[in-house]
């Protein structure tokens, strides 16, 4: 009885974690930037390796099996971060820009610091929310003209940055 | 049952991660690919040694856990310096 209910939760949660783990390999696949690609393989890193390994320790019980798979999770998720933060530093560094920047230099001897271009970006998407509810007033009704407006703002206030 | 669909399942990932690693067009996509290998290794290591019931496998997979960060780092310093023994700091080689 209460191997058949372990089995049962094991194996759940085994699946679970297979599935993440195959929705991370897909991202890795598909993504279209480095950034992006990293972002899809903390996915598989973390929800995947931790359901599965938390899956297999419920199928060991309190075995020394148990112990090892405590091990690896506990490698696996103090090492993925270090590894993506190291990864997204060096892109960086070597100038590989994340999509939706635009021509901002973001590192290097020819820019501003990196944070401070970051945070006036982010002031200028505080701002820019106040010119959009007469429009949004204006087109009201049908949905997709304003998402269309939301994009074409977007791109107007990338060529402004760029012009800046 | 449902570990042999787990194994299937982290095998199709490990396809998908060598693809984007043969086809990355920078060295960042084929590290990150290269770190998504070793862990589904670690992974498909656990699934198989529970499959067949030999826990052996999991000190196999603790040694390719800790091997993993090394090597990416080292990779990672390679690719920055280009030199292993560089100490590191604010001005990369040329390149």
């Amino acid at each position: 009885m209460i191997g058949s209910v372990q089995d049962m939760a094991g194996g759940l949660l085994i699946v679970v974690g297979a599935f993440f783990y195959l929705v991370g390999a897909i991202g890795i696949y598909r993504m279209p930037d480095v950034f992006t690609r990293m972002h899809a393989a903390s996915v598989s890193e973390t929800l995947g390796v931790g359901f599965l390994v938390i899956g297999m320790m419920i199928l060991a019980g309190f075995t020394l099996v148990s112990v090892k798979l405590a091990i690896i999770l506990g490698v696996v998720l103090f090492t993925s971060p270090i590894v993506t933060h190291a990864l997204a530093q060096a892109a960086l560094q070597e100038g590989i820009k994340p999509l939706g920047v635009g021509n901002q230099v973001l590192v290097g001897p020819g820019a501003q610091e990196g944070p401070e271009k970051i945070g006036k970006k982010v002031e200028k998407r505080k701002e820019a929310p106040p010119k959009r509810p007469p429009r949004k007033t204006q087109k009201l009704a049908p949905k997709r003209k304003s998402t269309s407006g939301t994009s074409s703002s977007r791109k107007a206030s990338s060529s402004r940055r760029n012009r800046s | 049952m449902m570990l042999a669909a787990a194994t299937l399942a982290v095998l199709a990932a490990l396809g998908l991660a060598v693809t984007r690693a043969l086809r990355g067009p920078t060295v960042f996509d084929r590290v990150l690919a290269g770190n998504a290998v070793g862990t589904g290794a670690i992974m498909l290591l656990a699934l198989i040694g529970f499959l067949t019931d030999r826990p052996e496998f999991l000190d196999i997979g603790i040694l390719y856990a800790l091997l993993n960060i090394i090597g990416t780092l080292a990779v990672l310093k390679f690719f920055r310096y280009g030199d292993l023994s560089h100490p590191g700091g604010e001005e990369p080689a040329d390149s």
